[in-house]
Order: C-alpha cells, then sequence, then structure tokens
C-alpha cells in the first residue's frame, strides 16, 4: 500500500506540472482546450491526493506500523476514534491533510466558475496547482507519509495524549479548510491582475471563497479556544500562542476584505486595498501553516519539526514578492472610479472598521514574529506575553465592537445629522441603560469590561433596532404578521441582515471574554479527602478519590492505562451545585527503560477536566494527583522488579486500589469563570449569522427581484 | 499495481478530454461568457443591490426622503446605463445572449 501512496504522490507532481504548463499555455494562446485542460487537471489531483489520503488512512485504521508516520503517531491502544484523526497529528499527514483539501476546494472553486473569467481562471489554476506542488515536493523530498521501516515494530508509540480530544478530529480539517481556502481568493486575485482584469466579476467569483475562508478558519479558531479550555489543563482558551495568533490574523484581513469589497461592488473604490488584503490573507495563511509545520517558533500548538523552515520561507518570498510587484505594475488599472460623498457614511465606518482590523493584524504579527526579529536584530530570541498583546488589543477591540454597532445604523453613500440623531438615540439609551446598572452593580473597577459591556450594548441596540424597524417596514408593505415579516426580511436580504446577525455574535462573543477575563476566581490548591477550597463564592470539597485501570475502563475514552481522580462537590452558601469528577490519565510511554510497569504509565499525563457550565458562570476543575507519593512510587519499583511485562498491568490494579485506599494529597487547580458560555454562543451565532450571508438567493428570486428592479429602473427613468 | 494503473488512466481519461475534444473538431466555447458580458452582468448585479439598499435604508430612517431620491436616481441611471450597454452587447451577440 506504501508503494501506491508514493506512485499517487509522483503521479500528483506530474500533474501539478502539466496542469500549470497546460493553463498558461491556454492563457497565452487563448487555447481554450489546454485552459480546460488545466483546470482538470486540478480535478485529477483532487482524484489521485483521495487515493493518497484513503491510503495513509488505511494504515493507521489498520494499526500498519511498517509506516513510519503510523508507528510515530499511533497505536494498538490508541482508540479507533481517534485514530482516525492521527492522520493530521503528523507533520507529513498533515502536509497531506493540506495538499488534500487545496485540490478539493480548488476544484470546486474552478467547476464553478468553468464558465466565466476563463483567462482569469487559467491564471488562477496554474497558481493553485503551484500551490499542491510545492506541498507535494515537501511531501516527496522532505516528509513523506509514505516511508516505510522493515520489519515493521510491533506497536507503536501513540498518538499525542493532548490530542486525544474529540474536537480535535474537526479542528485542524477546518483550520487546514480555511487556510486552503484563503488562496483561492489570493489565485483570483493574482490572475485577475496577471490577465488585467480587476472588475466587479471578479470580486462577485472571490466574494464566496473568501467568506467560505472565513468561516472555516473562524469555526477552526473557535475549536482550537475550546480544547485550549476543555483539555489543556489551564483553564484559558486563548494565550496569545503563535500558531493561535497565526490562525487569527488571515481571519481579520478576510474580515477587513468582507467589508471592504462591499464598497468596491457599490462604488468601484478601494480597488488596491481590496486585492492587497485578499493578497495579505493568502500569504498570511500559508504563513500560518508554516508556523505550525517549520517549528521555528515554540508553540504548544506546533506539531512540526524544524526541516521545513526553508521552503516555507522561499515561497512567502515568492508570494510577497509577486504581489508587490501585481499591484504596484497594475496600479493604473486600480484607481478609484468614485470618491467618498460623505465622512457620516457606512463607506466611512467601513474604512475605520479597516484600519482597525489592519492595527489588529500588525500587533498580532508584531508580537508573534518578535521572538524571530528581535534574534536576527540583536542575535538573541526575546519575546512578549499576553500583557504586551492585552495592552494594544483591547483598546482596539473596544473600537471594533463599536463601530460594528455604527456601521448598521448609518446609510450608504451620506446620512444627514438629523437622522443619525434619531437612528443613535436607541442604541445609545441602551448603552447608557447598561453603564448605570452595572456602575449601580459595583462593576466600575474594571474599566476595560465596563466599556466592553456598554459597547456591547450599543451593537444589540443598533442591531436590533435595525432588524424591528425592517420587519416593520415589511409589514407595512406586505400586510404581513411580525415573525413572517422578519424571517421574510432576512431571507430577502441575506447578506446585509445575516452581517447584523454576525455582529451580535461578536458582540456576545466579546462579552464573554470581558467577562471571563475580569471577573475570573481562580485558586491551586493542595487538598486531601474532605477538605474544601473556597473559590469565589464557591465552596469545592474534595470528596473522595477515584481511579479505573486499562484504557476499556477510560471514562474520557483517550485509551489511558490508568486513570486517577477525585469526585468533587461544588457548593454555594450551603446549597449543592454540582459534583464534578476530574481527573488525569496516565499513558503508555513505549519506553522499556523505564521498567515493565514504568513505562505503563511513564508516558505525558493529561489532565481531564470537569466543569459545571451555565450562561452566567463556569465552574472547572482540575487534578494533579500526585503519583510519585512514596506508597505509589514503592509499588512501581516493585512491579519492575518482580514482573514480567506480560504481567505488569496487574501492578497497574494494585497501584489503583492503594491510591483509593490511602489517597496522596493531590493538586487541584479550581476556576470561576463568569459568562465563558457566551463565547461559544457568540460564536455559534457569528457562524450562523455567516451561513445565512454566503447562503446563495435562488435563482428563482433573484430573477424575480432583477425583473422588478429593471421595471423601477425603466420608471424611473421616464420620470426624468 | 494494478490500482495505480487504474488512477493513472483515469487521469489520463480527465485531464485529456478536452484536448481529445477539440481533435474531434467539438466545439467547446458556446456556452462560455464574453469577459465584457460578464463584468456588466456583476455590476448589473451590484447596482440592483444598491437600489434595494437605498430603499431599504430609506425605510428604516437611515436616509431623507430628499437624500433618498437624489441617490436613487442616480442609481437607476447607472443601471440603465448598465443596462443599455448589456442590450447593446445582446444585440451584437445575437438573439440567444440575453440570459434573463
Amino acid at each position: 500500500m506504501a508503494v501506491l501512496g508514493r506512485i499517487c504522490l509522483l503521479l500528483a507532481l506530474v500533474i501539478c506540472v502539466y496542469g500549470i504548463g497546460a493553463s498558461l499555455y491556454g492563457a497565452r494562446t487563448g487555447r481554450v482546450e489546454f485552459s480546460d485542460s488545466g483546470r482538470r487537471a486540478v480535478y485529477a489531483l483532487a482524484i489521485v491526493l483521495t487515493a493518497a489520503f484513503a491510503v495513509l488512512e488505511l494504515a493507521f485504521l489498520r494499526n500498519d506500523f511498517a509506516f513510519n508516520t503510523v508507528a510515530d503517531t499511533s497505536s494498538r491502544t490508541t482508540p479507533t476514534f481517534y485514530r482516525a484523526a492521527a492522520v493530521w497529528s503528523s507533520q507529513e499527514g498533515s502536509l497531506l491533510l493540506w495538499a488534500w483539501l487545496l485540490s478539493l476546494w480548488s476544484s470546486l472553486a474552478l467547476f464553478l466558475v468553468r464558465k466565466r473569467m476563463r483567462d482569469v481562471a487559467a491564471y488562477a489554476t496554474a497558481i493553485l496547482l503551484g500551490f499542491g506542488a510545492f506541498f507535494i515536493t515537501l511531501m516527496i523530498f522532505y516528509a513523506t507519509p509514505f516511508a516505510t521501516s522493515s520489519p515493521a515494530p510491533a506497536e507503536g508509540v501513540g498518538l499525542d495524549p493532548l490530542l486525544r480530544f474529540p474536537t480535535m478530529m474537526i479542528h485542524p480539517p477546518m483550520l487546514y479548510s480555511g487556510y486552503t481556502l484563503c488562496t483561492i481568493p489570493l489565485a483570483f486575485a493574482m490572475g485577475a491582475l496577471i490577465a488585467r482584469r480587476v472588475d466587479a466579476d471578479w470580486i462577485r467569483a472571490t466574494r464566496r471563497f473568501a467568506f467560505a475562508a472565513w468561516l472555516f478558519l473562524g469555526v477552526g479558531i473557535l475549536l482550537g479556544a475550546r480544547w485550549s479550555y476543555a483539555e489543556l489543563g489551564w483553564g484559558g482558551y486563548w494565550a496569545w500562542d503563535a500558531v493561535e495568533n497565526a490562525s487569527l490574523m488571515p481571519w481579520l484581513t478576510a474580515t477587513a476584505f468582507l467589508h471592504s469589497l462591499m464598497i468596491q461592488e457599490k462604488r468601484g473604490m478601494l480597488k488596491v486595498w481590496n486585492v492587497s488584503l485578499v493578497l495579505a490573507t493568502g500569504t498570511l495563511a500559508i504563513m500560518g501553516t508554516f508556523l505550525v509545520r517549520s517549528g521555528v517558533l515554540n508553540s504548544i500548538h506546533a506539531f512540526g519539526g524544524a526541516t521545513l523552515g526553508v521552503p516555507f520561507v522561499l515561497l512567502i518570498g515568492v508570494l510577497i514578492a509577486g504581489s508587490i510587484y501585481l499591484v504596484v505594475s497594475r496600479r493604473e488599472m486600480l484607481r478609484s472610479e468614485h470618491r467618498l460623498d460623505s465622512l457620516l457614511s457606512r463607506e466611512s465606518i467601513f474604512l475605520a472598521n479597516n484600519v482597525v482590523l489592519v492595527a489588529l493584524c500588525f500587533v498580532i504579527f508584531w508580537g508573534t514574529y518578535f521572538p524571530l526579529i528581535s534574534e536576527a536584530l540583536t542575535g538573541t530570541e526575546a519575546s512578549v506575553g499576553p500583557p504586551w498583546f492585552d495592552r494594544y488589543t483591547v483598546p482596539l477591540a473596544l473600537a471594533l465592537v463599536l463601530l460594528s454597532g455604527i456601521g448598521p445604523v448609518i446609510a450608504w453613500r451620506r446620512a444627514t445629522v438629523a437622522n443619525a440623531r434619531r437612528n443613535f438615540l436607541a442604541p445609545l439609551l441602551s448603552a447608557l441603560v447598561t453603564l448605570v446598572v452595572l456602575v449601580w452593580a459595583g462593576v466600575s473597577q474594571k474599566p476595560f469590561a465596563l466599556a466592553m459591556f456598554c459597547c456591547a450594548a450599543f451593537v444589540l441596540g443598533a442591531v436590533g433596532q435595525e432588524f424591528v424597524r425592517g420587519a416593520l417596514a415589511r409589514r407595512a408593505i406586505a400586510g404581513e404578521a411580525p415573525p413572517v415579516a422578519l424571517l421574510a426580511l432576512v431571507r430577502r436580504n441575506r447578506r446585509r441582515y445575516g452581517g447584523y446577525i454576525v455582529h451580535i455574535g461578536i458582540a456576545v462573543l466579546f462579552v464573554g471574554v470581558a467577562a471571563s477575563s475580569s471577573f475570573q476566581h481562580a485558586v491551586e490548591q493542595r487538598l486531601t479527602p474532605g477538605s474544601s477550597a473556597h473559590v469565589g463564592a464557591y465552596t469545592l470539597r474534595y470528596v473522595r478519590p477515584t481511579a479505573t485501570v486499562a484504557p476499556s475502563n477510560d471514562a474520557a475514552h483517550t485509551g489511558s492505562t490508568l486513570s486517577l481522580g477525585a469526585v468533587v462537590d461544588v457548593s454555594k452558601h450551603g446549597h449543592h451545585v454540582a459534583t464534578l469528577r476530574p481527573s488525569q490519565g496516565f499513558y503508555d510511554s513505549g519506553e522499556p527503560a523505564q521498567g515493565t510497569v514504568g513505562h505503563l504509565i511513564g508516558g505525558q499525563a493529561v489532565s481531564h477536566i470537569s466543569m459545571s457550565g451555565s450562561l452566567t458562570r463556569d465552574v472547572w476543575t482540575a487534578i494533579a494527583p500526585d503519583i510519585s507519593a512514596p506508597a505509589l512510587a514503592r509499588i512501581v519499583t516493585v512491579g519492575n522488579r518482580t514482573l514480567p511485562a506480560d504481567e505488569a498491568v496487574v501492578a497497574l490494579g494494585f497501584l489503583a486500589r492503594t491510591y483509593l485506599k490511602n489517597p496522596p494529597p493531590a493538586q487541584f487547580h479550581f476556576i470561576v469563570s463568569p459568562m465563558v458560555m457566551w463565547i461559544w454562543l457568540g460564536g455559534l451565532i457569528v457562524f450562523g449569522g455567516g451561513l445565512i450571508a454566503i447562503w446563495p438567493a435562488p435563482s428563482a428570486v433573484r430573477r424575480r427581484v432583477a425583473l422588478r428592479s429593471r421595471a423601477r429602473s425603466a420608471r424611473g427613468l421616464a420620470r426624468a | 499495481m494494478i490500482l495505480a494503473c487504474v488512477l493513472l488512466a483515469v487521469v489520463l481519461l480527465v485531464i485529456s478530454a478536452p484536448l481529445r475534444a477539440a481533435a474531434a473538431g467539438d466545439a467547446r466555447d458556446q456556452d462560455h461568457q464574453s469577459p465584457e458580458r460578464a463584468e456588466l452582468e456583476a455590476a448589473r448585479e451590484a447596482k440592483y443591490r444598491e437600489i434595494r439598499d437605498a430603499e431599504l435604508d430609506l425605510r428604516t430612517g437611515k436616509l431623507s426622503r430628499a437624500d433618498y431620491e437624489s441617490i436613487d436616481g442616480a442609481l437607476r441611471a447607472e443601471a440603465l446605463e448598465i443596462l443599455d450597454r448589456l442590450q447593446a452587447l445582446s444585440a451584437a451577440d445575437g438573439p440567444e445572449a440575453d440570459e434573463d
């Protein structure tokens, strides 16, 4: 099977080279059959890479340890569910996933534009196949997923226990889908610049894929945050980690692009800016992959080795140089067709929103790459921490949320002061009431949180007013019942009202971030059974220890050999609130040197947190049992000395019983965070709104609207 | 090895289809939109959306009646200009070209 995989990679590289040649030849000579053949090369690439991916997936599912990557990242004790996902936990497998997703999304994009933009699409095809060729070359020469060893090892090392979490099944494919989708607008932008066709059609073709990239990237980022919160055992969802930042940067520039492209669509303005944003988004997506896969910066999310740095730097260099050359050489055709009518217009607010988003991206870029910059300039690697990021990003986030409330209540082209006064009344009142209530409730000691709550209230007031007024207007025209009028309003104006829902989600999300980061109570304490800790208004009592042995009994289904934990009773003012069961899983290290018993629990210990969540607060617990306590360490030492490998598991049962009978003090981490659930809820609202905005209008509806507008235009002309 | 050969055959079939069709003299370009028409249609869609947005801005109180009438008049004139150009293109291309 490995041979088939290697043949697939070679064939994929040949297809890429052929497709690039055919597309460029077709574009240069106008011979359509070659452009079409190039486009079909992308379909063929998708077929071949699907076969290659299936070969690797099968090897993981069949425990074929002859494959080096399977032996390094999977094992028989890894549950099947996680074995399937282990493919992309390795360097080689994730490169294959990247190339495979790129081929699938590129095929879809090129299929959808097969009857349009033939000249642009031919160049875009060559660029997309160029990306494909890059990743396939890496897999053939640097990190092949189909390298084998003979004889095959009897057992694999196993999947990193940190990755044994349900979200990890979908987090990387979502993030990589976002990254690969970011390259499609980039390819079309470059194609449009090369073909000198930066018109409305280019925007139309690119918009949907930019939106899809934004959506997938956002879902991936949120799933990563959820994984960090629920799995990593530190109780946070965002640490300004290099890899987290790398995924956020293209999302920010894509958000800016999705706003500013509307100005180009309507007014023919900001062409240079839009093209630059698309190119920056695609380049940042490649840089994100580079950070995960090159090992150039330290990150808990970086699973790559240090071998891929140079090829990635070369690719990024070519992308940046090519982008600058194309934009500069085509600057004449990118001139704006109009100027801003008024500073009091939605265009102006969108421009301000773009400035804030790009400033955020720049701050994050600087902080993320500061270790590399400082090393290059001074020879020593220095890094900046979360306080540095917070200092700059918090005010920018406040401005962003505020602008997301101002935009919806201001008209396109120009608004009058009288109208603005009338439209701002309800949102300002909403913010003012929130301010008074919160100050009265004693929240004033956290000014940034207070400001964020008021800004969010402003957004909710503004968007709520928009929905109410829109539905009332619709009702007045069509005579529909209020809920029907509201639904019809959203259905007929999906982009506008889908976007407004996204703004609501962003406000809700930032309320969760502000509340949970400003009003969190955290305690780390060693407890023995029966003793308690006080966290905020809550009392957490260590009731009794728990212990399970063998992967089949592992409550978290992660394949741990031994799991030690606790039952924790949570109460507030004497009333029972919840019963929590945090545990820590111990895994087989596969290192015989640790002894027959020692290696069974010598792998990485992973915390399985337990949490009671609600809309108002999360009570979060993690435990670190003291497995090196003398009574337990003695069992391991004696077991190592006396038990053969096939009987060593008996010692784990003994170890568990001893832990239950005579538990040593355990280290607990308790956190009470208000409103964390608002972050996930806000995320869901954002992506629900995104889906509404991206959903295509039925063609029949579009046609009716077009005909009606045409009739109105004709009437308007007649009046003139 | 058999699987690899099957894969190779599929790839060759997929990639070479347009070249084989061209060699056989099949006309393949009939369903393709001209760049100018595609651009005008995209501009027309954007203009229709802009007209609807202005109308919605009026109804939701974001535009005064006077501003709306001035903006709407300008947008309709721009829309008609695009429609005229599309019509001229359709006339030049023949009767089948106007899709709407």
